[in-house]
């Protein structure tokens, strides 16, 4: 009997979900790696609460880009040690879709530990309670972004030696736009400015990517497997 | 028009027929470069408000013409390699990628140098220089990415994914930071929106463009060359052509 892609792409979410469940010492990292960058800057540029307060929003957001293109390294590598990710090729479903829950998985158990500490981040600097609840909502919006795009460069740099500075190479002017919007979301609402512009459009950057990324990241893989 | 396409676009018939072209394309180049540089910097009338420091700008703004379109030849060749697997448009994607991060290294630099002479500054976070700085990056993205892939083959397809993700993204990169910019610096000090120019400051532009273009063509086809030369070298039409 064939299975349904429904379930398919369920049990590879739930695999995925598993797997990092098991090895819950890893999980942490991102996270600790997240909150020293972030408490670095307060060294670097001096404790005074008013800069800290103008240039907190842009120190989480670098901070979260930077913990998630880090974090990114491991999305396929061990399926594609282990050959399980040519299983995942092979497979009469579209690989595509497949794909995106990998990526949802990803960004399960790397982008919401970020999310859940980003509060904590905005009180050390010194963030009123609107600007975090901004800075909250953006991330949740523009983390899965993240992720999404940062997969294709993964897929790309698959089985490179020194593959992870190639990654942050290729990423970094892909994500621009979304640090754009999402830092500048919290920096208007320091100035009690409209933010749901801001909002629109991290959630259609999102949509985009979620619509189109998976196929790019598919294709990605093929072309890094040699199939 | 597929069997067309394909004799087309065979190794050993293109490098015999780039090697036809590049002296006529060379001397087209030179002779259209020369004409404008002397109409640029000798024959254009003074700028009323910028003296002669605008001239620069008939080196800059064709190279920053270029630096788009070469990205878009690169993204077209990489969407002909990736669907139809030519090894031609493999080729072409990867030849045109330094140049196409050359071209852009060049706008960015004289328009720094033009910069310090009018807006007493040698880089202002500006929404058109940022998105070319941007726009370099993702140049540079796809020759580290090219480089690191020793298969050429392997290397051609992962470079064609990446470069349609960067066409993608490069209009949301640059209106985003035309937003971030709009938002939070309010007027900068921009003279892209001047009235018309003169047709004598118009003509050595357009020339210039036109031997930019011109150029690129003749040294791609160059690079193409030496590409398939070192492509093929294990090929007896190769070995033929070099002991020949």
């Amino acid at each position: 009997m064939r299975t349904s892609l429904a379930t398919a792409w369920w049990a590879v979410l739930r695999r995925d979900l598993l797997l990092s469940a098991r090895r819950l010492g890893e999980l942490g990292n991102p996270v600790v790696f997240f909150a020293a960058v972030v408490s670095l800057f307060p060294l670097a540029l001096g404790a005074d609460a008013g800069l800290l307060r103008s240039v907190g929003p842009g120190i989480v957001w670098v901070g979260a880009l930077l913990a998630c293109l880090l974090s990114l390294e491991g999305l396929f590598r061990a399926d594609f040690e282990d050959g399980s990710l040519e299983q995942l090729l092979l497979s009469p479903h579209p690989a595509s879709v497949l794909v995106s829950a990998k990526i949802l998985a990803h960004w399960l158990v790397t982008g919401v530990p970020l999310l859940l500490i980003t509060p904590l981040l905005g009180v050390l600097l010194n963030l009123p309670p609107l600007a975090q609840t901004v800075l909250f909502g953006g991330l949740l919006l523009g983390t899965p972004t993240l992720s999404l795009l940062g997969s294709v460069a993964v897929a790309l740099t698959l089985g490179l030696p020194r593959g992870g500075l190639l990654i942050s190479v290729l990423l970094l002017p892909l994500f621009a736009p979304v640090l754009v919007f999402g830092a500048g979301a919290v920096g208007s609402a320091l100035l009690e400015m409209p933010v749901l512009p801001y909002f629109y459009m991290l959630g259609a950057e999102l949509a985009l990517a979620v619509t189109l990324v998976p196929l790019a990241t598919a294709a990605a893989l093929r072309a890094s497997l040699g199939s | 028009m597929i069997a067309f396409f394909s004799r087309w676009a065979s190794l050993p018939a293109f490098y015999r027929r780039a090697g036809r072209w590049i002296p006529w394309l060379w001397a087209v180049a030179a002779g259209l470069l020369m004409a404008g540089t002397v109409g640029g910097l000798v024959l254009a009338p003074v700028d009323y408000q910028q003296g002669e420091a605008y001239r620069i700008l008939f080196v800059h703004v064709p190279s920053a013409w270029m630096a788009m379109f070469v990205y878009m030849f690169m993204a077209g060749a990489s969407a002909s390699a990736f669907i139809w697997h030519v090894k031609l448009a493999e080729i072409l994607a990867r030849v045109s990628a330094p140049l196409g991060a050359a071209f852009t290294a060049l706008a960015l630099a004289t328009g720094s140098l033009w910069g310090a002479r009018m807006w007493n500054t040698w880089w202002v976070w500006d929404a058109r220089l940022t998105s070319v700085l941007l726009l370099f990056f993702l140049y540079l993205g796809f020759m580290a990415l090219q480089a690191a892939i020793e298969d050429r083959r392997r290397a051609a397809r992962a470079g064609a994914v990446l470069a349609l993700v960067g066409v993608v993204n490069i209009p949301i990169i640059h209106y985003s930071v035309e937003w971030w910019n709009t938002l939070h610096q309010g007027a900068t000090v921009s003279k892209f929106d001047n009235p018309s120019m003169t047709w004598d400051m118009l003509w050595p532009l357009l020339t210039m463009a036109l031997g930019f273009m011109v150029y690129f063509a003749a040294a791609v086809l160059v690079r193409a060359r030496s590409e398939i030369l070192e492509r093929e070298r294990h090929r007896r039409w190769v070995i033929d052509e070099v002991t020949r």
